[in-house]
């Protein structure tokens, strides 16, 4: 296909629909409500359904029933949004339910406002609402990836009959990029679990409550080999300039970008830095990270937050090098120039 | 279907399976039910009616949150079990998705008169092709007794142990009127699951309901007024009576609405699978674009910034559009969150012959300035060495900075002497063309081409594009 300069957010919209997804159901929120506008217009376009939802709430257990009949189904947000929305997440992974979500995240706690920041981390990649549960958690950083992502969430949570999560934000969805959609149309496939109103699926039931400490532990235990598969099989990541980096900035969304324009400037200034972006935040890219603890001296985990990711960053390189931290919390985006003087802190702090 | 034409089988019906694997423990034939339960009657009416109609294996049966909870040992259809209070939701994912089937949601009333109440009034409201069975047994069964929603004035429950007040927790809530309120709902009757006459009343309403569902009519509501005999502490036969002397009075029963015979079925979308058809509407045209380019123009932050009108976001939106066509990198975002200042519609652009970092930049190395306090909030920030476009028709004061380009072109004076004024950012275009040719016009021409329809407002814009070439050449 050719080129498509087009926002992120409403990127989401097309690619889902080259996926196969039929079915869309949502509340509005800044900045978000451009994927649901879009999937307003487009989705009645092809036959397919779009539900402005009384709420969040109602909205991700419309995405329950949808994805129960066996559909294709997408719904997104942002924080307060996906606040709502825990309660569902977590019955569909109790049921075993694959669905698409996108968080654009904005800035919190509460109502916050709309500016950007990336501050969901803990409550998407770890879970979030109540129970032993992940989502699969992609990380696009161009409105390419939130098409690709769009297309790869989609195959992921059928692949695992799990939720896939597009975390994004607001900078990220508003800007227009060139976009190359694919060029094959690929319909939702048969699920042969799901409740299609049909003889052949009478006897399905889809049910996240069980009777039995047995049958639960059963279903926990099947989850935690899931999430351990995906661990394994998963993890994708970008390396931006870490060959012979001693010093690896470890970025996703927004920051990430910033981060490619403050390495360049610090690479023009023979500064041996280096990115490692993950693509992938549930699964972390441990693997790459631990190879990269190998060489590097030490990394800086920037994240528009108090300080989320860094977690996973220590627990990757299980602690052997030092993890420096830059944050920014309200809604600004980190200037290149906040990230450069960060990075020469931590390299002047722990290089020399 | 009058009761009187039906031929009456023995044993249970088809929608009810015959052993209940899927209980738990060895009895797999009683239900968990306690005794003078009303819910083990309002199953069977149910199947009866799916079973006689031909509609069991058509139907997706939504079982809530309370005692009800485990509908799906019983009830031989396809089984979906939701969150408290949500099967309205769930069953609206359910009936857009499979249009033909007959989607049914059983509720207690704690699950859709208290925590749900949201999901069954916009549902209703949305006229959602779906029955909904409302068991209102006026109290929380699962939970242990406590107040529901329905709860009579002055009966006692483990949270209202002296009785509820209507000081303290208000009077009981009649859900069938406040649905029959609302313009969608097809059919809305309350029944009681009480003697044979009020069960047989119950049989045809729910028989009603299903035969609208089957038909595409639109949202029906049967609320059933039933014995909670444990939760009440009494005897069945006790609870019967309870019935017809307190809620019976309160929560009258019969039609509270029925518009079905003027109603016509609602047939909903089925999505294509066509895939020309999807790509057209999707707007995507086959081919390639091309790639890249050997040219080495570096990197073009353009800050374009003006008031409302001024077309500063369109300007940017098609510069994008025409460095891309033209195999560089592009991006485009609009003034937002911390970006946004001094009252003016600004978007920052990236040009580059590399990939690009942040689209939001600090430093612009152009700035199109269309107004005055565009000029004033964004001239600071200007990389020296770079350039501003000063639209001097509007701007009166002069550029303070000495280490930038200037170029004071009266955008909107040029524009408007091709008689129109709206194209001055057409003009802007063309000066920074002018200035520093990052691609050739004509992949201006082409972006205007595919947005602008009417051949007149092309002409002027391309004749406005050249407008400002000419400005900038001649400086």
């Amino acid at each position: 296909m050719k080129k498509e300069l087009i926002k992120g957010n409403e990127a989401v919209v097309k690619a889902a629909i080259l996926a196969g997804c039929t079915h869309y159901f949502g509340y509005p929120i800044t900045p978000a409500s451009e994927i649901a506008q879009a999937a307003a217009h487009y989705l009645p376009l092809i036959g397919g359904t779009f539900v402005q939802a009384e709420s969040e709430v109602a909205a991700i257990n419309m995405v329950y029933g949808a994805a129960s009949a066996g559909a294709r189904v997408l719904t997104a947000s942002s924080s307060p949004g996906m606040s709502l929305k825990q309660e569902g997440i977590s019955y569909l992974a109790g049921a075993e339910l694959p669905a698409v979500l996108v968080d654009v995240m904005r800035a919190g706690p509460g109502l916050g406002n709309i500016w950007p920041e990336q501050s969901d981390y803990n409550q998407m990649v770890k879970g979030g609402g109540h129970g032993d549960y992940k989502n699969i958690v992609l990380a696009p950083n161009c409105a390419q990836e939130m098409c690709d992502m769009t297309l790869e969430a989609f195959d992921l949570a059928d692949k695992y009959r799990c939720t896939a999560v597009l975390l994004t934000d607001g900078s990220i969805g508003q800007t227009m990029e060139p976009v190359e959609f694919p060029d094959e149309f690929r319909p939702a496939p048969y699920k042969d679990w799901a409740v299609y109103g049909d003889a052949k699926t009478q006897k399905n039931l889809i049910s996240s409550i069980y009777m039995s400490i047995d049958a639960l532990q059963a279903l926990n235990r099947r989850l935690q080999q899931k999430y351990a598969e995906i661990e394994l099989k998963e993890q994708k990541w970008e390396d931006f300039m870490t060959d012979d980096a001693e010093l690896v900035v470890v970025a996703y969304g927004i920051t990430s970008r910033v981060a490619q324009n403050a390495i360049e400037e610090l690479r023009a200034e023979g500064r041996k830095v280096g990115m490692l972006r993950p693509k992938t935040l549930f699964p972390f890219p441990k693997k790459r990270l631990a190879e990269i603890a190998q060489t590097a001296k030490v990394f800086l985990a920037a994240e528009m937050s108090a300080g989320q990711m860094i977690d996973d960053v220590k627990l990757a390189i299980e602690c052997k090098r030092p993890v420096e931290f830059y944050g920014t919390c309200g809604g600004s985006i980190p200037t290149v120039e906040d990230i450069k003087n960060s990075i020469m802190a931590a390299y002047k702090k722990r290089i020399g | 279907m009058e009761p009187s034409t039906i031929t009456v089988k023995k044993g249970k019906p088809e929608a009810i399976y015959d052993t209940f694997e899927r209980k738990a423990g060895k009895d797999k034939l009683t239900t968990h039910y306690c005794p003078g339960c009303g819910h083990g009657r309002v199953h069977k009416l149910v199947a009866e009616a799916l079973s006689d109609f031909g509609l069991t294996d058509k139907t997706i049966f939504i079982s809530p949150v309370g005692c009800s909870v485990f509908a799906y040992y019983y009830m031989n259809t396809g089984n979906v079990q939701a969150p408290h209070g949500r099967a309205p939701a769930v069953g609206t994912g359910l009936c857009r998705v499979r249009p033909d089937s007959v989607v049914i949601s059983y509720q207690g009333d704690g699950d859709l008169a208290a925590i749900g109440t949201a999901e069954i009034i916009h549902a209703a409201n949305r006229g959602e092709n779906m029955m909904v069975i409302f068991v209102n047994n006026a109290i929380y069964g699962m939970t242990g007794g406590q107040m529901a929603p329905t709860t009579m004035v002055g009966q006692k429950t483990q949270t209202t142990p002296r009785g509820r007040t209507v000081m303290n927790e208000g009077h009981p809530i009649r859900m069938a009127e406040l649905i029959s309120g609302l313009e969608a709902p097809v059919y809305v009757e309350r029944c009681a699951v009480t003697d044979t006459k009020n069960i047989m009343k119950t049989r045809k309403a729910i028989r009603k309901a299903v035969q609208l569902q089957a038909e595409k009519k639109g949202f029906s509501f049967i609320e059933i007024l039933s014995a909670c005999p444990t939760g009440w502490k009494m005897t069945p036969k006790d609870s019967i009576k309870w019935i017809q002397d307190n809620l019976e009075p309160y929560f009258k029963l019969g039609t509270i609405k029925d518009v079905s015979a003027e109603r016509e079925p609602m047939i909903k979308p089925v999505p294509t699978n066509d895939a020309e058809a999807i790509y057209s509407a999707l707007g995507l045209q086959k081919g390639k674009t091309k790639a890249s380019t050997d040219r080495a123009i570096g990197e073009k932050r353009i800050k374009i910034a003006g008031f409302g009108g001024q077309g500063a976001l369109t300007a940017g939106v098609m510069l994008a559009n025409a460095g891309m066509n033209d195999g560089l990198h592009v991006s485009w975002i609009p003034s937002y969150g911390p970006e946004m200042r001094g009252g003016t519609a600004n978007c920052s652009v990236v040009i580059s012959d590399r990939r690009i970092g942040s689209p939001v930049f600090e430093s612009p190395n152009v700035l199109i300035a269309m107004n005055g306090p565009s000029l004033d909030a964004f001239e600071a920030d200007v990389t020296a060495g770079g350039t501003i476009i000063v639209n001097s028709s509007i701007v009166e004061r002069k550029v303070k900075r000495s280490d930038v380009k200037v170029i004071c072109a009266p955008l909107t004076d040029l524009a408007a002497d091709l008689g129109i004024k709206a194209a001055a950012n057409s003009v802007a275009i063309g000066v920074y063309l002018g200035h520093e040719k990052v691609f050739e016009r004509e992949r201006i021409y082409d972006v205007l081409k595919t947005s602008l329809k009417k051949k007149e407002a092309l002409a002027l814009n391309i004749q406005a594009v050249d407008a400002g070439y000419a400005f900038a050449q001649g400086k």
